[in-house]
């Protein structure tokens, strides 16, 4: 059902667990729909994410697409991590299963989530995580 | 690595004795049953043979009448449930279930309701039971079928099928019982419980898949689910899978003949996991009735995770388990068994189910309880959810 590499991301999480001195944290998802992802950055003066880190709630491709997020966005620019989507999470996982595509757009909104904070606290506004109840209510597949 | 395979009420091994028995109906008695001759005969003679074999595992009276061989456990449940509609419609259009049947029983019903008839869909208890009570009080003079499960298929609950069957004979409604769960592994009487139809699969008892079998009380008439041939009394056409047939046969004389050595010793085993999974691991909950269950069903809650990670975890410990969780079905909604039960959605998410089979060892369980505990701490260290 799933790749080889959503496998190795399962089974070996890059980046995963809570970042010291994050200045960027963002959750998105529920627990009714059953993921959740929060994703925390530490970027520098610079405007580059030094470190970055997640928890994830979820299936398997939830904490695969996570933990390829972060590591597609790991020593870029804001600007470029902005520009993440979840076909470009697809794409290095190596494909998805059609009913696990949400998660890829869960990762991206995370890591949206996790921006949004780091501009909002600059401005010196933001609670410690920017927290995003989403839900993604698709059509079912089709039965049998 | 240790390869440890809990997951029988998804299906089991095979049977060699009923590989054995099954082997010479592929390449030497191949005839077709309907044939008049002796190849032919030799095939009719096998699938009379395990005809009777299943209606002395249930206690029925008449093989030849009573016993019907299907395609599966689904394709009973569908036989009984728009057969018994068709034909009994000017009686009425009234049918009662629950909540927590096997799908194939539950969107039957829905396919029933966009035809016109009334479902009434008794709701379960935190346990997953319903009481003969709450199915007295459900019928109605235009009720033509009561259809409750034996065993549930996820949490294993046993309903009071006997009870059931008490009230339904009493108010003079048939009563079916989807016991594909529950056959081979718990005792079953049709004639003692006044069961009127029972619906079976021979791969949850250590039989071949893509056989089952209905046992339908002499008297009752079910129009055919698939036409075009005069097998089974016209009740299902289609050559006979006699293979299989003769495997379905095999199987039940051998699961319901050892149940009085089986069930205890599974039913160690089943709560040894039940007592050392909340002893090894905090926050989890047993879903199911904790005596009420069939001998092989393991069933918890593992807060703050989510069960398909728990199951690819699992597996690459070299444990095949199951799960309630959505994400195992392909859809985004938990078992409909756990909410029914009134579980929230972020606990049924977190499910696991483990079923033990004939041939499960101490060893296994062991293995399994010494592996679980890690996983779940490792899960819970990347979960947002839980804080220590």
């Amino acid at each position: 059902m799933y790749t080889e590499k959503v496998m190795d991301h399962f089974a070996h999480p890059r980046n995963m667990g809570e970042v010291e001195g994050a200045n960027g944290v963002g959750m998105v998802g529920n627990a009714k729909c059953g993921d959740i992802m929060q994703m925390f950055l530490k970027v520098n003066d610079d405007g580059i994410i030094e470190d970055v880190g997640f928890k994830t709630f979820g299936c398997g491709a939830a904490v695969a697409t996570s933990s390829m997020a972060t590591e597609l966005i790991k020593g870029k620019s804001i600007d470029e991590a902005l520009k993440l989507t979840n076909s470009a999470v697809v794409e290095a996982l190596e494909g998805l299963p059609p009913a696990k595509l949400h998660c890829s757009v869960l990762a991206e909104e995370a890591v949206r989530a996790a921006i949004d904070n780091y501009y909002a606290r600059k401005e010196g506004k933001a609670e410690e995580c920017n927290t995003v109840t989403t839900g993604h209510e698709e059509e079912k597949p089709a039965e049998d | 690595m240790r390869q440890v395979y809990m997951d029988n009420a998804a299906t089991t091994a095979l049977n060699k004795e009923v590989l054995e028995a099954m082997t010479p109906y592929f390449t030497e008695i191949y005839g077709n049953p309907s044939s008049l001759h002796t190849p032919g005969q030799l095939a009719h003679k096998a699938v009379a043979n395990a005809r009777q074999q299943v209606a002395k595992a249930l206690g029925a009276e008449d093989a030849e009448r009573e016993i019907i061989f299907t395609g599966g456990g689904s394709e009973a449940d569908n036989m009984v449930l728009l057969g018994i509609a068709q034909r009994y419609q000017k009686k009425g259009k009234h049918i009662i279930t629950t909540n927590v049947e096997h799908h194939a029983v539950l969107y039957t019903c829905q396919r029933l309701e966009k035809m016109g008839y009334e479902v009434t869909y008794l709701p379960v208890d935190e346990y997953g039971r319903i009481t003969a009570q709450q199915v007295a009080d459900a019928i109605r003079p235009d009720t033509i079928l009561v259809s409750v499960m034996f065993g549930n298929n996820e949490v294993g609950t046993l309903m009071p099928i006997p009870e059931i069957g008490a009230v339904c004979r009493e108010k003079g409604v048939f009563f079916h019982t989807d016991a594909v769960q529950a056959v081979g592994h718990v005792h079953i009487n049709v004639k003692e419980m006044n069961i009127d139809m029972l619906s079976l699969s021979a791969h949850k008892f250590h039989g071949p898949k893509g056989v089952g079998a209905l046992y339908v009380r002499k008297g009752i008439v079910i129009p055919a689910l698939i036409t075009g041939g005069a097998q089974e009394h016209n009740k299902r056409a289609g050559t006979e899978n006699v293979p299989g047939i003769v495997g379905l046969g095999k199987a039940i004389e051998l699961a319901c003949g050892s149940i009085d050595e089986n069930a205890p010793r599974m039913t160690r085993l089943r709560d040894k996991l039940i007592t050392r999974i909340p002893e090894l691991i905090p926050e989890v909950k047993l879903n199911g009735h904790p005596t009420e269950r069939l001998p092989g069903n393991v069933n918890f809650s593992i807060k703050y995770i989510e069960g398909e990670s728990i199951l690819l975890m699992l597996d690459l410990n070299g444990i095949a388990a199951s799960s309630g969780s959505a994400c195992t079905s392909g859809s985004l909604d938990p078992s409909h068994v756990l909410l029914a039960m009134g579980l929230p959605h972020e606990i049924a998410h977190g499910s696991l189910r483990l079923t033990l089979g004939d041939d499960t060892t101490e060893e296994d369980v062991d293995y399994v309880l010494e592996v679980l505990p890690a996983i779940v701490k490792r899960l819970r260290a990347m979960s947002p959810l839980y804080h220590e």
